[in-house]
């Protein structure tokens, strides 16, 4: 199972080699080894869209890791007599006032570069464990079906059952220390649910396919079968679907934090920036401007990603 | 349960002057389509015509364009990725691709109707058999929900649906796979076209089951005088029905000849490895002749006559000049009519 | 299973009986072939005694309850010997896949037994089902939906090896796969390649070689041509024919085409509604049909010569394949049969040899499930 985040943009079913047309016939001189992974990506490589939220989220990933090369400043240090509410210096590239000062003197660039790492390790822990959790539970009901699946299926329906943020809420309101792990655990813990219905539907259609009779005719075990035959081929609409997903575990960990039921407040995260900077938008606005303007980045390259990644497996939406 | 005999050839049609002469004329038709991977010559200068009652089948393996000409024909190509950059097709001396789109539709469907091979996904699954009957006649003739409902019932008892005004309200799914294409062939026949193209129609349906579409098909043929172009890969079903074939290989037409002539005496090396390399119900046989090779990758046609790689008679000028195809005669020079074959080495091949 | 006597001589003028064909066959291969089929025939390789499968039609979400079942296989019995082809034939919908899936134990039977040397293979499960399973392999229909496209060739050959290790040595696996490869027709270089790279016709021969791999007894080919083009059929047939003299393999080759099956066939069963409606060999099945579905069916095939065809008499049936779900009583063919009579409704014809050529020296001496079983010429134009 870890393995399914490795590529994530290198699926693609068999369908999306034929030209749309279907017309063209089959290849009488073999080329070189060509993979189902290698012409995903080469058709991805391709993709504007790809390319540019690609970057978009390879420079989040650099900065959440390493926010010490982006800035010098530190997030939680406020000069309140100099700097109380300081303008953005727009011309003052990479410096400590090139967003401004908040209202407690500290440099917005420095909590927004910052604050990337907690909001980019909420998605993408909550990512992996619902991935992990809810492909699970998905393949396991999917694959062995009958009292499996009714059983699996229930309990995934009562989950679903539970609005998201409230459950969220409700949760997090039981915790005083909320750090990192808190908010991700309660977050995979309501979220796995769309996971576990893609990877069942994903399954229940791979685990009918001949190749799939042929490795049990050979007298192949249920584990050989599941996990070479049935998930590689199956988790392609798992990849898109956990793609576009992250950016709205980023939002959940935001909206929490604004509400004040996510990160205690020192920790530097965009939610809790964003609620801070309510409190005098009209005067300030470039409180909230950039904190906010960076969440929406991240979640709108997430989000691209998918879609991009979504379209290069969908040969009928060439 | 019936024992019959090949039915006589003799056509008996229903309406007089109109419904006869040349109906459909495909002249040096290409088709091209542009993929991820390159221009896929799909049809390369197809020339066939069709008269009113007169049954012309295009024979070809996938790949060698026969249904791709048909949609062509029926203006229901994917335009992009397909492109028709050069060729006309003349039904009642106009040609189609320099109508408009409002003409096009207009003759589609009334003059010229298809039937596909698999009648379960052309037919709307939520709609009853009897209401996608009587479409058409709503549509086109402006008919009113009742009276279209009995025209639906007339249809499905021509084309023999045992007990069609219980069953006109049923849904798709209800009907058998011989009885759908029943309904297909119903709906084509609805407007009584000129000219029916069928693509596979029996190709899905078990043996026992096709020997009944196809003897309806060709009845009803019989009974309106229509033309009929029946696009289809098995040779069995082609001998049964067809008065003329035409021999399809990567988008081209290598071999022209009435049906008769076309089993017996061959005149192009692929017709003929395409017959030999068919196991006979009738006798045991020995190894069977298999035509070496690949079918061709439609991105790059090899040059020369395309069979020219499958070839057990290919010489040099096979892989440099296109053979165009010329018409057959006999030994002496006498013609064969409706014969033509696209070989350098015809003359070899039907005399030996 | 009954012998049948077959030293009579020929009336048919045609020279293609078995026994002639032995003499005439062209190659010494095919003489041999042909000798050690069913002429020869020593202990059964595997018995099929009333195969039954029922699959349960059940309503309700939580407790399924059963009201009714699709009888699939409805008490079939055959034997297939070694270096034999057994084709199988019937329209969709008779059983025939499932008689397939049955014998590969990738379904399990309702009822009824299937003898792989003596040992029912129903009944076995674990290691004892694994070892049974190296000798009986399967090729199937699609080749396009049969060969993971994940993985690449060399892995799709190789993973016969993977599963039953004792078969070949990790060294050695790379070299065997390579020489399926090539045993198949195809290219060895190949082996890194995945399967959207070929042709429908290539990736049978991956299909074939995969079924190779453990060197089993027996092949259950289901379909394995239907899904290619006519001028790559012969090819693979060829090879399928080639591969049976080389490594002495049983075929049951189940198929709805009567021609290629009566080309590779040396006995022939024809199912229909889960039920063997007749069998014998491919001679006394396509020239001495004596069940009247047999009849139908072989006078419906098209035949790629129309003047064959017109001196040919039709027999077209009328209505479908009943519902295998509720089938007719009696006879199971009774509803679309021309010769049905009270009797046909009320008693279950039993496939044995007609009474009336019970003890006659003729070809149409073979099993057949008929009350009124009579020969009849389909096949030869009048």
């Amino acid at each position: 199972m870890p393995d399914l985040m490795k590529s994530p943009a290198a699926d693609e079913p068999e369908v999306a080699l034929a030209p749309p047309s279907g017309k063209a016939a089959e290849a009488g001189e073999v080329g070189g080894a060509r993979s189902l992974w290698g012409d995903a990506w080469r058709d991805l490589r391709r993709r504007p869209l790809f390319v540019i939220s690609g970057l978009l989220i390879l420079l989040v990933l650099l900065v959440s890791a390493f926010p010490g090369l982006f800035t010098s400043a530190d997030p939680g240090s406020g000069d309140l007599t100099n700097n109380f509410l300081g303008s953005p210096q727009l011309g003052h590239f990479f410096q400590d006032d090139w967003f401004g000062y908040d209202r407690q003197g500290r440099s917005i660039y420095a909590r927004v570069v910052f604050g990337a790492r907690n909001s980019v390790m909420v998605g993408l822990g909550v990512t992996l464990l619902v991935t992990v959790f809810g492909g699970l539970v998905g393949m396991l009901a999917g694959y062995f079906g009958g009292f499996w699946d009714s059983l699996l299926s229930r309990i995934t329906d009562v989950f679903f059952g539970i609005p998201f943020l409230l459950g969220a809420m409700v949760v997090l309101n039981a915790f005083t220390d909320r750090d990192v792990w808190v908010i991700t655990g309660a977050l995979a813990f309501l979220g796995w649910t769309q996971i576990a219905r893609v990877m069942r539907g994903a399954v229940i259609t791979t685990k009918h396919a001949d190749y799939v009779m042929a490795a049990k005719a050979l007298g192949a075990g249920t584990k050989r079968i599941l996990f070479r035959h049935v998930l590689p081929n199956a988790v392609a609409p798992v990849i898109v679907v956990a793609t576009i997903a992250l950016g709205t575990y980023i939002v959940a960990e935001s909206t929490l934090s604004y509400l004040g039921l996510g990160f205690a407040s020192d920790a530097v995260s965009w939610g809790a920036d964003i609620s801070d900077a309510t409190q005098d938008i009209r005067n300030n606005p470039h409180t909230l401007i950039f904190p906010a303007g960076m969440l929406s980045i991240t979640v709108l390259a997430f989000i691209m990603l998918g879609d991009a990644v979504r379209e290069a497996l969908d040969p009928k939406l060439r | 349960m019936t024992i019959i005999d090949k039915p006589a050839d003799v056509p008996a049609p229903r309406s007089g002057g109109e419904k006869s002469g040349r109906l459909l004329d495909v002249k040096d038709l290409h088709v091209e389509f542009h993929t991820r991977d390159g221009v896929v010559k799909a049809v390369n200068g197809v020339n066939y015509s069709v008269d009113a009652g007169e049954t012309l089948a295009v024979l070809g393996e996938s790949g060698s364009g026969k249904s791709v000409t048909a949609q062509a024909i029926m203006g229901i190509l994917d335009m992009p990725p397909g492109k028709i950059p050069q060729g006309e097709i003349v039904f009642r001396g106009q040609d189609m691709l320099k109508m408009s789109n409002e003409e096009r539709r207009k003759v589609r469907g009334r003059k010229i109707a298809m039937i596909f091979q698999d009648a379960l996904s052309s037919l709307n699954p939520v709609l009853s058999v009897g209401y996608q009957l009587g479409e058409m006649f709503r549509v086109h003739e402006g008919m009113s929900r009742k009276q279209s409902k009995a025209k639906a019932v007339e249809l499905m008892d021509r084309v023999k649906i045992p007990a069609a005004k219980e069953r006109v309200n049923d849904y798709p799914h209800q009907f058998s796979g011989g009885m759908r294409q029943r309904i297909m062939i119903a709906m084509a026949l609805a407007l009584e076209p000129d000219l029916i193209i069928a693509d596979e129609p029996t190709t899905a349906l078990d043996v026992t089951v096709q020997a009944q579409v196809m003897d309806l098909l060709a009845e009803l043929q019989r009974e309106y005088n229509m033309g009929l172009i029946l696009i289809t890969h098995d040779l069995g079903v082609v001998a049964d029905v067809a008065d003329k074939i035409a021999v399809m290989y990567a988008g081209r037409i290598v071999e022209t000849a009435p049906v008769h002539e076309l089993y017996k005496r061959p005149a192009h090396p692929y017709t003929r490895g395409l017959l030999d390399s068919i196991p006979r119900l009738d006798q045991k046989g020995s190894e069977l002749y298999a035509i070496k090779g690949l079918p061709p990758n439609l991105l790059k046609i090899p040059s020369g006559c395309a069979f020219n790689p499958r070839c057990p008679k290919a010489q040099d000028i096979c892989r440099t000049e296109v053979p165009p195809l010329v018409p057959v005669t006999e030994r002496d020079g006498t013609d064969l009519a409706g014969r033509g074959s696209a070989c350098h080495f015809w003359k070899e091949t039907i005399h030996g | 299973m009954a012998e049948v006597p077959k030293n009579d001589e020929p009336t048919d003028a045609t020279p293609n009986v078995s026994e002639v064909e032995t003499v005439d066959a062209e190659t010494p291969e095919e003489a041999v072939a042909a000798i050690e089929a069913p002429v020869e025939r020593g202990e059964p390789i595997l018995q099929v005694r009333n195969l039954v499968k029922h699959f349960p039609l059940t309503q309700g979400v939580i407790v399924k309850r059963q009201i009714g079942a699709v009888k699939a296989v409805d008490g079939i019995s055959f034997d297939l010997y070694q270096g034999e082809t057994l084709g199988i034939v019937g329209e969709s919908g008779c059983g025939k896949s499932t008689v397939a899936k049955l014998l590969m134990t990738l379904e399990q039977a309702t009822a009824g037994e299937v003898f792989y040397k003596g040992q029912d293979i129903t009944k076995l499960s674990g290691r004892a089902l694994k070892a049974v399973r190296r000798n009986i392999q399967m090729v199937f229909q699609d080749p396009y939906t049969s060969l993971n496209p994940r993985m690449t060739v060399g892995d799709i050959i190789g993973e016969p090896f993977e599963i039953h290790p004792e078969v070949a040595p990790k060294g050695s696996r790379r070299q065997k796969v390579q020489d399926l490869l090539d045993v198949v027709g195809l290219n060895p270089e190949y082996i890194n390649r995945y399967p959207h790279q070929f042709s429908g016709g290539q990736r049978q021969r991956i299909g074939i070689a995969r079924g190779l791999a453990l060197n089993p007894e027996i092949i259950i080919c289901d379909e394995p041509v239907s899904a290619l083009d006519v001028s790559v059929q012969a090819q693979v047939i060829n090879l399928m024919e080639k591969l049976q003299d080389e490594f002495n393999l049983s075929y049951l080759f189940i198929a709805h085409d009567l021609s290629i099956v009566r080309h590779i066939s040396d006995r022939v069963g024809v199912m229909y509604l889960g039920k063997m409606a007749e069998i014998g060999s491919d001679e006394q099945i396509y020239d001495h049909p004596t069940h009247p579905y047999t009849q139908a069916l072989l006078s419906a095939v098209p035949v790629p010569d129309p003047e064959a065809r017109e001196g040919r008499e039709r027999i077209i049936l009328t209505g479908d394949v009943p519902s295998p779900a509720n089938p007719p009583s009696g006879c199971r063919f009774r509803t679309r049969c021309w010769k049905a009579q009270d009797k046909c409704a009320q008693e279950v014809p039993l496939l044995a040899i007609p009474e009336r050529f019970v003890d006659q020296d003729t070809p149409a001496a073979h099993e057949s499930a008929c009350h009124f079983a009579e020969e009849k010429d389909v096949v030869h134009a009048a």
